[in-house]
């Protein structure tokens, strides 16, 4: 028997399960983007069939850092830019736990772009939702990895001499196997995507546009936005590489000339999940490790009896 | 110093396979009865450079190196830059040979392969005049050709065992077992037939030395050769550990690849990540979800784990880090050893630490207090941190086998199950109070819920929270977060006096001085602490493994007990005095320091120099040594 009887719970999910009742008002400023994103993932949630006991959601520093306290479910709060090596031992550490992790354009492609590229490239299955708002929000409005050059800012009161990253290219490049781009003004879509990053199994990629009204005044607030599943003008295979890298690139500097695409860019369901992987090579236990933590019958191996023959 | 012992020593460069010669060696000895301990040293180099261990064998209790050695096998470096380039080095092939004359003692014995260092190669090494002088017994013997007859020239090395074998007049029986038992087929083949050969042609040669294999005492009960390593490694696997990720760095590369080969057999994980950011991460991410888990790294890497390190403290996740200190600052010398990381470990991370500190001081303490560090994290929700170092990590010594034969402890501590979570405390919204102001047991530690389970939702952030673990900046809960957790240090000394033994006394109670030492130099102090009571000293010695929480009280009783204290480290700032002063708060005027930094540990001959320097008040001779007074003086 499952020491964790929230999991797999049959029963029909509210998404109002997911407002805590501690701090059920958000403290981000009106018209902030952030919004977006917590109502599109509440949303989600009913569609996914998750109950708040068996999520647990990892997020960095900064606004989006806060998505924790406003969203009710398991959480930890991490460091800047850290949310992701958390997230992916507890996910190896009890896979039937669903894995979210959440963060900022500067926690994310910035101080944990390391992170970022290497739990992409090892495939862990759950979904990573990046605030993109093109800015530093909480520390004031510093240039951000995503501020378009040119942008000024008090660190940077010339303009950035720095082009800016591009991170649904990055994602593919790393190896993530769903990469999406929605936005804060598109909640429909943003749920449906949301919801289906969570079901993927694999790391799936969503850089999520939202606006910061505060300290990106200059920035568009992504509207109007295009459709590119829905757009007459663009016809590509998601489950193509080449194809998906052509219209991430272009989907790149679009917006830095003022036209917003979102949609699915990469969707490849082909390959095994990092824990399948590692699964596959006998270095890791098909039963869920923390289990067995409360598994009062099992016997734990001992060194005296494994190992000590090398030694005599 | 015993009469009755070898210090043999093999040298050659990496790759010449002298770790696992040395290893088989020291197997050797230890199965014939005798007690045994090595010492490495190596350069950070994947080939070449000159390398040797020592194998130091006693019917005595061997518990540290020696002073300086009795027989060099010295093989020289296959692996040499080209001893015709002039290069910064030096010709490097002779090196294991003309690199280790200085300390061989009076009477000792050389063999070298002249195989490879032919005669014109050590002509301006004296070796005659200098073997004349010292009374060194030097046997030129061509090991390479004899390697190259039997098939590959790495066994240059088996030949050299076989050599050292007969010039001790010992059976090599020993060493045919472990080449049975370690290889099969032609190589197996090819190995006997060097060793055969190499002893009969041995036997051969004319033996002028004295020097022999001690006689050989039995020992009780079964032997079993090990590293601090691999102590640290098979404490963690007992006390429920199945999780660890990492990043390689020297010298704690060591147990974090103990820990991946061993992990899968135990239905456990290993992870080797993109840097100790990540490593330390994902150790706290495996213990929020239920697992007991750990993380290490070197001095630079463990740099790195400063923030997670406080997160961890903040968020109250249990979790083991190992310190596998090496000669510092940045990358220092990465093969040598040092204790220059304590104030590191004890600091690092912004904010009061809250943290536990053990430094165990060889393989038993290794074992023990990995143990504890695991039972403390868990049953007391804290991070707990193992500093040993690049000295304790590599050397082997022989231990009773009975010592490992314990009781398994999985028990992840202060875990709810969800019959209890839904008795336990919550907030009128439904969330778990996962970090209780007041836990019910009167305890300072709050039991906490893991992910999946029915009930125990909570959040847990660096931000200071409330007891459900939302974000606060009150003040009253501010002072109440922050007591609980600090306040667990005073109940884990409690705990650690009440049950653990990690401090250790040595010497006549009633002794006029002491020598306070901590970590992987205290059986060397003790065996000097023997010599200076044999020479009319009155001397004891105390080994202190807790550096947080400090055991106040025990060691001021101590220094209490003696008129002066001289604090042996290897670090150049006297930092474990600095920790003593800091945590007791007197006794300043009573404590000078020996500290030694070069790189080399200390031999017991040194700490005995370093002693009666102190006492009478002498100018230090050595130069490979610094003496600091007291505090005032």
């Amino acid at each position: 028997m499952s020491a964790f009887s929230a999991i797999g719970e049959e029963r029909d999910i509210d998404r109002d399960e997911f407002t805590p009742g501690i701090e059920p008002q958000a403290t981000w400023c009106p018209g902030c983007g952030d919004f977006g994103v917590l109502k599109a993932l509440k949303q989600a949630m009913p569609e996914v069939g998750r109950n708040p006991d068996e999520v647990a959601l990892f997020t960095g520093i900064g606004c989006s850092g806060k998505l924790n306290s406003y969203f009710e479910s398991y959480g930890f709060h991490t460091i800047h830019g850290r949310s992701l090596p958390v997230a992916r031992a507890a996910k190896l550490a009890n896979p039937d736990v669903e894995v979210i992790a959440a963060g900022g354009d500067g926690d994310g492609y910035g101080i944990g772009g390391n992170h970022f590229m290497h739990t992409a490239r090892e495939n862990h299955d759950m979904a990573y939702i990046v605030f993109n708002n093109e800015i530093f929000g909480l520390t004031k409005g510093q240039t951000s990895p995503t501020s378009p050059k040119g942008h000024k800012s008090k660190t940077q009161p010339s303009g950035s001499a720095k082009s800016p990253i591009r991170p649904l290219s990055l994602a593919l490049t790393s190896g993530a196997t769903y990469v999406a781009r929605t936005a804060a003004v598109n909640p429909n879509q943003a749920k449906e995507i949301i919801a289906e990053a969570i079901e993927h199994d694999g790391f799936a990629h969503i850089d999520f546009l939202t606006q910061c009204p505060t300290w990106n005044k200059d920035a568009k607030h992504y509207v109007p936005y295009t459709d590119i599943q829905q757009s007459d003008d663009y016809d590509f295979d998601t489950s193509n590489r080449e194809e998906a890298a052509e219209m991430m690139f272009e989907t790149e500097n679009k917006l830095y000339d003022g036209e917003v695409l979102t949609g699915r860019y990469y969707v490849n369901e082909e390959s095994p999940s990092y824990g399948q992987e590692k699964q596959a090579t006998g270095e890791m236990p098909e039963e869920p490790l923390a289990e067995r933590y409360f598994d009062e019958d099992y016997e734990w191996e001992r060194s005296a009896d494994e190992l000590l023959k090398h030694h005599k | 110093m015993t009469d009755q012992e070898l210090i043999w020593r093999i040298a050659g460069g990496s790759g010449d396979g002298i770790d696992s010669t040395s290893q088989n060696f020291a197997k050797a000895l230890m199965r014939s009865g005798l007690d045994v301990f090595t010492h490495r040293h190596y350069p950070s180099r994947i080939r070449g450079g000159h390398t040797f261990v020592e194998v130091r064998a006693s019917n005595e209790n061997v518990r540290s190196r020696g002073d300086g050695y009795n027989f060099l096998l010295a093989l020289g470096d296959s692996f040499a830059r080209n001893p015709q380039e002039e290069a910064y080095y030096g010709n490097e092939e002779v090196k294991p040979l003309s690199e280790n004359l200085h300390d061989l003692r009076e009477g000792g014995v050389i063999v070298y392969d002249e195989g490879l260092l032919a005669e014109d190669s050590i002509a301006d090494l004296d070796l005659e005049e200098r073997a004349e002088e010292n009374d060194w017994h030097v046997y030129p013997i061509n090991l390479r050709e004899m390697a190259r007859e039997h098939g590959r020239e790495i066994m240059r090395n088996t030949a050299g065992i076989a050599v050292t074998a007969a010039l001790l007049d010992t059976d090599p029986s020993y060493f045919e077992t472990l080449m049975e038992e370690n290889m099969s087929g032609d190589m197996l083949e090819a190995n006997l037939a060097v060793l055969e050969d190499a002893y009969a042609r041995a036997e051969e040669l004319e033996h002028t030395h004295d020097l022999t294999i001690p006689d050989a005492a039995d020992h009780d009960e079964e032997q079993v050769l090990l590293s601090g390593s691999n102590a640290i490694t098979y404490g963690a696997l007992d006390e429920g550990c199945r999780f660890i990720a990492g990043y390689p760095m020297t010298p704690w590369t060591d147990v974090f690849t103990l820990m991946s080969q061993h992990l899968p057999k135990f239905g456990g994980i290993s992870e080797q990540v993109e840097d100790e950011i990540a490593a330390a991460a994902l150790a706290l991410g495996a213990s929020h979800a239920g697992v007991k888990a750990m993380s290490g790294s070197s001095g630079g890497g463990f740099a790195l784990m400063s923030e997670p390190l406080g997160l961890a403290e903040i968020t109250e996740t249990p979790v083991v880090l190992v310190e596998a200190m090496r000669a510092g600052p940045s990358t220092g010398m990465p093969t040598k050893p040092e204790q220059a990381d304590l104030e590191h470990v004890l600091y690092t991370s912004q904010g009061d630490s809250a943290r536990i500190v053990f430094a165990p001081a060889n393989i038993r303490e290794c074992y023990d207090q990995t143990r504890t560090a695991f039972r403390i994290a868990y049953e007391y929700q804290i991070p707990s941190i193992v500093i040993y170092d690049q000295k304790l990590q590599g050397e082997l010594r022989n231990v009773d086998e009975s010592f490992f034969d314990r009781e398994p402890n999985a028990d992840p501590g202060a875990v709810l199950t969800e019959e209890e979570i839904a008795e336990a405390a919550h907030h009128s919204s439904g969330k778990f109070q996962r970090f209780q102001h007041e836990p019910e047991d009167g305890s300072n530690v709050s039991p906490r819920s893991v992910p999946g389970q029915k009930g125990g939702r909570f959040l847990a952030t660096g931000n200071e929270h409330t007891q459900e673990g939302h974000i606060s900046e009150d003040p009253d809960n501010r002072i109440a977060q922050m007591d609980r957790r600090l306040d667990k240090l005073d109940d884990i000394r409690a705990d650690l006096d009440e049950n653990a033994d990690h401090q250790t006394y040595y010497g006549p109670e009633d002794a006029e001085y002491g020598i306070l030492i901590w970590g992987s130099h205290q059986d060397t102090a003790f065996e000097a602490v023997d010599r200076l009571n044999d020479d009319g000293h009155s001397v004891k010695a105390l080994g202190v493994s807790d550096m947080m929480p400090y055991p106040v009280e025990e060691v001021s009783e101590w220094l209490e007990s003696v008129d002066e204290a001289l604090v042996v480290e290897m670090n150049a700032s006297a930092q474990f005095r600095g920790l003593t002063q800091k945590e007791i708060g007197r006794f300043g005027p009573k404590l000078s320091s020996l500290l030694k930094y070069n790189g080399n540990p200390f031999e017991p001959a040194e700490i005995v120099e370093g002693f009666e320097t102190s006492i009478n008040g002498e100018e230090l001779a050595a130069t490979n040594l610094k003496y600091l007074p007291a505090a005032g003086d």
